[in-house]
């Protein structure tokens, strides 16, 4: 259930994005989630796509630098509370949420959240056992 | 504002300054005298200047005429690492007054030493050279050097001082404050930095303080090359006469040569210092007026006399006499060094110094690039790092810890704090040799 998501390293300049982005596309790979993560100086492109080896080595040739972290994506409603339900499953345990992003899904009424939890293992368990919708690989990386 | 009495420009005589005046033959025959002298005198003290010069089968008594220097060896920044911190002291500690250091080829820094002799050789020689740029008792002497173990802010306090000056040790940084102080206590004369007088300048123009209209008429800038075009724009825009002085701490620190005022090349005060130029590839020793290496020998130095000293700085001794009838001979102003050695706000850095820090810190040495730019008259460094796989984080933080703790080390390291910007990898060009370290923005030309 875990997903693999491609950080890249990005310096904060204009035009600095680009260079991932369309090698990606000339390969037919689909950026599924996004997020960027940025300081003054440089920033982190963190995605989830259609086929995260593949890009993977694609970046890498390209000459960027690549790092894979597992995350996880959970669909709630997209609704007020929606995340909220969600981060209230955590309270009063040791799990941490590093970072997270979230979009909302083209099927209908519902939004995808990517957390990057500290405890992947963990965290999982307690999304199933609350009964969120984690989110299969096959779900976000494949067309 | 209180108003100021302008010291008049034409400076008396002197006394220290006699020997600027000697006649060559006189002064030759002093040189030999010293040279022997302190030959002898590392023979038997400095272990390694022994076993250099055993090595070459030669011994102090050999020495008959000053062209007899050739055959001494060379000592380099590299024996004073090896040395380090006191190996080519020739005094015991309790004789020796003052240390001071500055930075070396890594991580380590160069100890210099003197005895109570040294610092007065070293105020004599600073009196004569501030004396040469037309300073006298009366004036008033901005000192913004750095004080601290650096040589320069010492050295040039004790030489205003001796010359009767009185002495403002304001030392470096704060240029608002360095401004007001100018303006209201009637500076006459400052020394620091070229550059940071270049930035003095833009600072006082900002504050609509005019400094053609203060008393200020001379300033005596060294420690880092500049331009002649740098010294027109800083004559014209402060209404002053600008002198260049060269020293180094390995030698003495400032006063080992100086301008006087027909800016034409820097008389060495011979009588202490023993100036060769040398071929940097070879070692062979130039005549006159061909440009090589700078080569110096202390001749009257007690706690740590330095033989053949390789200064790295390149120049040439110029033949003739100058107009201003001193019979100390001139050298060329500095443009550049044989070796990689950068001078930033004065400060000696090398690239290795820059690979030293980012190995401590990453574990392996990074492609990387230094830059040097010229803000406002004022030095800046920048190492761009390339992000590695093993260095590279998904998270912010940890990226932003590492460029702190490379900015971190790189302080400790060179004294100086460098700005730090991780790039992505391969932006840093690569050439076929040797990797350009280095780009150096500032415009300082020979």
């Amino acid at each position: 259930m875990k997903l693999h998501q491609l950080s890249v390293f990005s310096e904060n300049k204009p035009g600095h994005m680009i260079a991932p982005c369309r090698l990606l596309a000339r390969d037919g790979i689909d950026i599924r989630a996004l997020a960027l993560a940025d300081t003054e100086r440089f920033g982190i492109l963190r995605m989830i796509v259609s086929d995260w080896q593949r890009a993977k080595t694609l970046l890498e040739q390209g000459g960027s630098v690549v790092r894979v972290t597992e995350v996880l994506a959970v669909e709630v409603p997209d609704r007020p509370g929606g995340l909220a339900d969600v981060l209230e499953a955590f309270v009063g345990t040791a799990v941490n949420i590093e970072y997270m992003y979230a979009f909302p899904f083209v099927r209908g009424e519902k939004a995808v959240l990517i957390f990057r939890f500290d405890q992947p293992d963990a965290a999982l368990a307690r999304l199933q056992e609350r009964g969120f919708a984690v989110l299969s690989s096959g779900a976000l990386e494949e067309k | 504002m209180t108003a100021v009495t302008v010291p008049t420009s034409r400076a008396p005589f002197q006394s220290e300054s006699a020997p600027d005046y000697l006649p060559p033959e006189i002064l030759r025959e002093l040189q030999l005298a010293r040279l022997r002298g302190i030959v002898e005198r590392a023979w038997s003290a400095v272990p390694l200047h022994r076993s250099r010069m055993k090595e070459r089968g030669i011994e102090p008594a050999g020495l008959r005429a000053l062209d007899d220097i050739a055959a001494l060896p060379f000592t380099t920044k590299i024996d004073l690492r090896d040395t380090y911190p006191f190996g080519l002291f020739a005094s015991p500690m309790q004789e020796i007054v003052r240390l001071h250091a500055s930075s070396g080829t890594t991580g380590k820094p160069i100890v210099v030493a003197y005895t109570q002799q040294d610092v007065d050789v070293w105020t004599s020689v600073m009196v004569r050279s501030f004396a040469m740029c037309g300073l006298h008792a009366g004036d008033i002497v901005q000192n913004a050097y750095g004080y601290g173990l650096f040589t320069g802010g010492l050295g040039a306090h004790y030489g205003a001082e001796g010359l009767g000056a009185t002495v403002i040790p304001i030392s470096g940084g704060n240029t608002d404050r360095q401004i007001m102080v100018m303006r209201d206590f009637g500076v006459t004369a400052i020394c620091c930095t070229p550059s940071y007088f270049l930035h003095l300048v833009d600072r006082a123009v900002q504050l609509g303080v005019d400094l053609r209209e203060l008393p200020l008429r001379a300033g005596v800038f060294g420690a880092e090359p500049w331009t002649g075009s740098m010294r027109r724009h800083i004559e014209a825009a402060a209404g002053i006469r600008a002198f260049d002085i060269y020293g180094l701490s390995e030698i003495t620190g400032p006063g080992v040569a100086v301008e006087c005022p027909q800016q034409d090349g820097l008389h060495i005060f011979e009588d202490h210092f023993y100036p060769e130029i040398v071929d940097p590839e070879t070692g062979r020793v130039l005549p006159d007026g061909e440009e090589g290496e700078l080569v110096l020998t202390t001749l009257s130095k007690q706690a740590m006399p330095m033989i053949r000293y390789r200064t790295r700085d390149i120049t040439a001794l110029m033949p003739g006499t100058c107009p201003c009838g001193r019979s100390l001979r001139r050298m060329r102003r500095i443009g550049r060094r044989s070796d990689d050695m950068l001078i930033v706000r004065g400060v000696n850095v090398f690239p290795s110094q820059v690979e030293a820090a980012l190995l401590e810190v990453e574990g392996t040495l990074p492609h990387y690039q230094i830059i040097l730019t010229s803000e406002r008259g004022l030095d800046q460094i920048e190492v761009q790092v390339e992000v590695t796989p093993e260095t590279f984080s998904d998270q912010i933080g940890v990226l932003e810890r590492l460029n702190q703790r490379i900015s971190d080390t790189l302080e400790q390291v060179l004294g100086i704090r460098a700005q730090v910007t991780l790039v992505e990898p391969l932006t840093i060009q690569r050439s076929e040799g040797k990797a350009r370290r280095v780009i150096d923005r500032r415009n300082v030309q020979p």
